[in-house]
């Protein structure tokens, strides 16, 4: 009876991990790490070589050339302010377009759309969101073109950055609608308790108390649709109405040239732009200007996402 | 009020032109009279779910009227039928009649706007609005349209902050956000903003659940103060609470109907707060209010 000794209750390796497992653990780790860098390399190379291309142009191109009457970049001609100008005017109307629109449909879906009206319409609208931007293209340019713009003014271009516009404004309804409407959600119903019990009706509390709530929302909403509307490429290329080369127009029924516009259009079905030599560059140099604006624009609404946590 | 005294003296002239044996029926008039919320044979569901069966309760006039029990038994949901409240879900239906000065408040016809224009509503938690304090209790006067101005605004806004005890701790700083006041400010100020709108019925679902000790007492003492102007009617888990402020109490549980296997919200008692704490009639409602049961 003695002699039996009581084992130790417990060992350290009873609480080690296998070899294997961890083996397992380490591999994984490794995998999903090499993704999320793969994803961060590739966007440090492409600003990379943005950057080393566009400095090429900067440091050769005649300053003169880059402001003075309009783009054409295969005679040396790169006045930038064509292309922000045509963007810029593009994105504005896109905007005049969607705002109204997306913020509409956003507060029908979250305020008033009973949830079997918000099971059909939410998908109908992701739907428009799924629309190819060729497809939208052809539509600004075969339809909305003739029987919107050429039939309000009379001396429109049939394609013009107005119909362009109007078209990058369709496409940008379910973004500012989807993320307008996720602030929207986001505003405790308490707050509609309390409007509701106050004696407000719905489109008093919709107004005055959800939208201020959801402010920064709605504020991020429409800065990440300026962000798309300005980077938005086939539309503009289609129903812009200019080719690969544009003189400077503020006129919206003119036809015109957007920076991603000249870019798609210059760089299309070749690697070797014919031109003089920096007219190859010259796409990088626009690529940047591009990147800065939207950039800017996209740490903005990151800051006023930021913000709407705090609300309240 | 005007209508309130019209009706008084047709009680009165009544009493004096009938003799002894028609005193039961001015009785019977005064008593309709004073009855300003009176619920006959309620069911509400909420989908499937059945929150509260058959629920027969009166409200009177410048009384505080108490609704305790144990979680799930229906009490916020039988408050929320008073303002129409349950009209915000969509799974919610109400049957039976809720009568509000003798108006079926589930009439067609009837527009809850209107309803909770009169009967105003505290909530659980504090629900200020993001704005500033100032624009928290001007919102429903100005959203009824009842002040025209921004000077008549601001009259509202002092009386009743003042209404609800509040007045001199945020006189100074109206124009800051409300969300940086305390809890209990926060539930005065929702009190304050209900008051603003004048109303006739005061519904409070456990206001004082997320408040302390102090916060509670002030907000029980504004109760008092308050009950000669409103009628109220309060939820609330705290028996404590229900004893010191309720002229009269009623008494739900959660009952199971065994044959069909559902869970639902019951009235058990309903009676003066005295009676239902010292001698109620119904055995339920003594194990609960002496804590042997909920």
């Amino acid at each position: 009876m003695s002699d039996a000794v009581s084992p130790p209750p417990l060992d350290l390796s009873d609480l080690q991990a296998t070899p294997k497992r961890a083996r397992r653990e380490r591999t994984v780790r490794v995998v999903l790490l090499a993704a999320a860098m793969i994803s961060v390399v590739v966007s440090g190379a492409i600003v990379v070589s943005l950057l080393f291309e566009a400095w090429e142009f900067m440091v050769n191109v005649d300053w003169s050339a880059v402001w003075s009457t309009g783009w054409f970049p295969r005679n040396g001609i790169y006045d930038i302010k064509t292309l922000v100008v045509a963007s810029l005017i593009v994105t504005g109307i896109a905007m005049l377009v969607a705002t109204p629109l997306g913020l509409g449909a956003a507060i029908f879906l979250s305020e008033y759309a009973n949830p079997r009206v918000r099971r059909v319409l939410k998908p109908m609208l992701e739907v428009l969101a799924g629309i190819p931007s060729v497809v939208l293209g052809f539509f600004a340019l075969l339809w909305i073109s003739p029987n919107l713009v050429q039939n309000a003014f009379q001396s429109a271009n049939r394609g013009n950055l107005m119909a362009a516009g109007i078209g990058v404004g369709i496409l940008t309804i379910p973004l500012v609608a989807s993320i307008s409407e996720d602030a929207m959600q986001a505003v405790p119903h308490a707050l509609r308790e309390a409007s509701a019990g106050l004696g407000a009706r719905k489109v008093t509390t919709s107004i005055q108390v959800v939208l201020p709530a959801a402010v920064s929302g709605l504020a991020a909403a429409l800065i990440v649709a300026v962000s798309r509307a300005l980077g938005e490429t086939m539309v503009v290329f289609i129903a812009g109405g200019a080719g690969d080369t544009a003189l400077y127009t503020d006129n919206p029924i003119d036809g015109g040239l957007t920076m991603t516009a000249a870019m798609a259009s210059l760089a299309s079905g070749t690697d070797a732009v014919v031109g003089e030599g920096l007219t190859f560059p010259s796409l990088y140099f626009v690529g940047l200007v591009l990147f800065v604006i939207t950039f800017g624009l996209n740490i903005i609404a990151d800051r006023f996402v930021r913000r709407v946590r705090e609300v309240y | 009020m005007d209508a309130e005294e019209l009706a008084m003296d047709e009680v009165v002239d009544d009493g004096i032109e009938a003799d002894i044996s028609t005193t039961e029926a001015a009785e019977n008039a005064q008593l309709a009279e004073q009855i300003v919320l009176r619920a006959a044979d309620v069911d509400v569901y909420y989908g499937d779910h059945w929150a509260v069966r058959h629920c027969n309760m009166e409200v009177r006039r410048n009384e505080i009227t108490a609704i305790i029990g144990p979680s799930g038994c229906g009490k916020s949901t039988m408050l929320r039928c008073y303002n129409r409240m349950n009209d915000l879900i969509a799974s919610a239906r109400v049957a039976g009649s809720i009568e509000y000065h003798g108006v079926d408040l589930y009439d067609r016809r009837v527009d809850p706007v209107e309803v909770r224009r009169r009967i105003g509503m505290v909530f659980q938690k504090p629900n200020p609005f993001p704005k500033t304090i100032w624009e928290n209790v001007a919102f429903g006067p100005r959203v009824a349209g009842i002040a025209k101005s921004k000077s008549d605004l601001d009259d509202i806004v002092e009386s009743s902050l003042k209404k609800a005890a509040l007045w001199e701790e945020v006189k100074d700083r109206l124009k800051t956000s409300a969300m940086g006041m305390s809890g209990g400010q926060q539930q005065r100020l929702c009190i304050a903003r209900a008051v603003a709108v004048d109303p006739d019925v005061l519904l409070m679902d456990e206001p004082c659940s997320s408040l302390d000790p102090i916060a509670t007492t002030r907000i029980e003492e504004l109760m008092q103060e308050i009950k000669a102007e409103y009628t109220i009617v309060i939820v609330t888990h705290n028996m404590q609470q229900a004893a010191r402020v309720s002229d009269r109490t009623a008494f739900f549980t959660a009952a199971v109907d065994e044959e069909a296997g559902v869970r639902f919200g019951e009235l058990i008692e309903f009676d003066r707060t005295e009676k239902i704490f010292s001698n109620p009639s119904d055995e339920r409602t003594e194990n609960y209010v002496t804590g042997r049961f909920g």
